[in-house]
């Protein structure tokens, strides 16, 4: 009750901004479409929209970062969070009641996502269990935004914001695989979770069994709930700082 | 054993700010049903004291209890009977009046009949409309008040007020105390305040403030009488001569004068001698007043500085 009463207050104030939502669901869509049309000219298998799709999922959710950082930011700098910190809410509620409200725009980037796919050729399987890793993947930005949200200022969100959009892009292998860039970037985006969220939900979709993306699946899980704590911590601070 | 009517006390209560003492050894006492105010300027330790009050920030030494609950041990319990409006306006700008008020009594668990019931009776004592602006749009007044309403949604034994009127003009400020009065004995309150006219209509008690310390305390009246740093004369008279003022200033006495009355200050005043001196003139006295000092004269007394028009 309590983490509703104030999810539902975050969830008022997310979607009253439907510019910034339209950004989140719109930058993605023409990615794809635009992806999708080179295929059709140099039939390069990449950007073809069964392989670009989770890639273009990922990409999305790099947004909620900026969107969920934003909110806690704001909250921070308008004191309402003060008084929030002096009810007896716990860091935990706090968490639970800001990612609430990014679930459902995560569930609806990804529906679009897949429908937009499905439209331009693409086929999919396990739908599902694509949406559970996408799940996880999703909690990953959120509390990633939280953790931001934590330590920085509303106007420091759009700088650090937008690189690490660009970096999770890039990262995650959504326009150009891993393997292919080899060396350092392999090294490291396959150290993050988002290649392989990218790669689970690739396998899931062209008919793999979870079996074998079982290994990618427990990396996303691992760095789902580590992100959890830690953005918990981060605002355990935030509330100890006052 | 602890006193029962205690509903706030500190044990010298101390906060460090990397090498600076924001707050030191305080110890203040405050009884249930009681107006507290913290008066002193910007920056004296009056927002800092109520962060550790309300469980915000940790004291670096000593403890503070809130009807029997320590701070450091209880803030959980403490959260659950207390109300805060802090010092900036703490409302959900995007959501409505009522919005606010039901956030606020949805995070304590109340029920949703119960959250509305009571968010209806706080806009009427409030005096604050159903309106289907955002809050954002309401005037600061009304903000304030706003904000003021959502400390009191959880009904809560201890309320803590940190400058409630600041930046607001007379007449909202006005209001704002009228609240505020309403609830006298009904809760416990402390507010901080740089406004002496504030602490001296609303509070029962008034600490002054100074350097992370306490200076004084005592009822309005108790700091102006054992704080007199002059004294005054009002002397209602019909006409005096400037020679007669002449005299008058020339035995060390800072005089104002109108047209029918001399306000003599002085650090000791010499009450026989001045009627005296007054008599063989031949001035004739229609009426002799002693005057109190205000309590910005106290203020000023102890702390050598001005508060008025601070930071406005």
């Amino acid at each position: 009750m309590k983490i509703f009463s104030l999810a539902s207050r975050n969830i008022k104030e997310v979607y009253r901004d439907p510019v910034s939502m339209l950004l989140g669901l719109a930058m993605p869509i023409a990615l794809l479409i635009l992806f999708s049309s080179i295929h059709k000219k140099v039939q390069l298998d990449m950007f073809s929209p069964q392989m670009l799709t989770p890639g273009i999922i990922i990409f999305c959710f790099a947004f909620l970062i900026m969107f969920s950082a934003i909110l806690l930011a704001k909250d921070k700098e308008s004191a309402l969070l003060t008084r929030l910190f002096t009810t007896p809410l716990k860091p935990s509620d706090f968490i639970l009641a800001y990612i609430l409200p990014f679930l459902p725009l995560a569930f609806f980037q990804t529906a679009i996502c897949l429908i937009v796919g499905a439209i331009l050729g693409a086929t999919f399987q396990h739908l599902i269990l694509v949406c559970i890793i996408f799940f996880f993947a999703a909690i990953i930005c959120i509390c990633l935004g939280m953790i931001l949200g934590s330590f920085i200022t509303v106007n420091q969100v759009s700088g650090v914001g937008s690189l690490l959009i660009t970096a999770i892009g890039l990262f995650c292998g959504a326009w150009t695989p891993l393997k292919m860039m080899g060396g350092v970037f392999e090294t490291i985006g396959y150290a993050l979770p988002f290649a392989h969220a990218v790669d689970a939900a690739k396998g899931l979709l062209t008919g793999s069994s979870f079996s074998n993306i079982l290994g990618n699946f427990y990396f996303i899980l691992i760095y789902a709930l580590a992100l959890f704590v830690l953005a918990i911590f981060s605002f355990r601070w935030r509330m100890k700082r006052g | 054993m602890e006193n029962n009517n205690i509903a706030i006390k500190t044990n010298d209560l101390t906060k460090i700010f990397g090498k600076r003492n924001a707050v030191d050894a305080i110890n203040i006492k405050i009884n249930r049903g009681e107006i507290f105010s913290l008066l002193g300027k910007n920056g004296a330790g009056k927002t800092t004291i109520i962060k550790m009050l309300c469980c915000l920030l940790r004291p670096s030494f000593g403890t503070a209890t809130i009807m029997g609950y320590d701070i450091r041990k209880s803030p959980l319990e403490i959260k659950r009977i207390i109300g805060v409006s802090p010092q900036e306006t703490a409302i959900a700008g995007h959501l409505t009046t009522k919005e606010n008020l039901l956030l606020i009594g949805g995070v304590f668990g109340l029920k949703r009949g119960l959250s509305i019931e009571r968010a209806k009776n706080l806009m009427e004592l409030m005096e604050l409309e159903d309106r289907k602006d955002q809050a954002q749009k309401l005037s600061g007044g009304m903000q304030r008040r706003l904000s003021i309403a959502m400390a009191l949604m959880s009904e809560p034994q201890i309320l803590f007020l940190d400058e409630p009127t600041l930046g607001l003009d007379p007449n909202a400020r006005k209001s704002v105390w009228n609240y505020i009065n309403k609830l006298k004995r009904e809760k416990t309150i402390l507010l901080t305040t740089h406004y002496l006219e504030e602490a001296d209509s609303l509070a029962d008690h008034i600490a002054i403030i100074d350097h992370a310390q306490i200076i004084t305390s005592g009822t309005s009246a108790e700091l102006k009488h054992k704080h007199k740093s002059t004294q005054s004369l009002k002397i209602s008279v019909d006409n005096i001569s400037s020679d007669i003022l002449d005299g008058l200033m020339n035995r060390g006495m800072e005089l104002i004068t109108t047209m029918n009355s001399i306000v003599i200050n002085s650090v000791e005043l010499d009450f026989y001698s001045i009627i005296n001196y007054l008599q063989t003139k031949n001035i004739k006295i229609k009426g002799i007043q002693m005057q109190e000092p205000t309590l910005e004269e106290v203020f000023l007394y102890l702390t050598g500085k001005e508060v008025k028009n601070e930071n406005l």
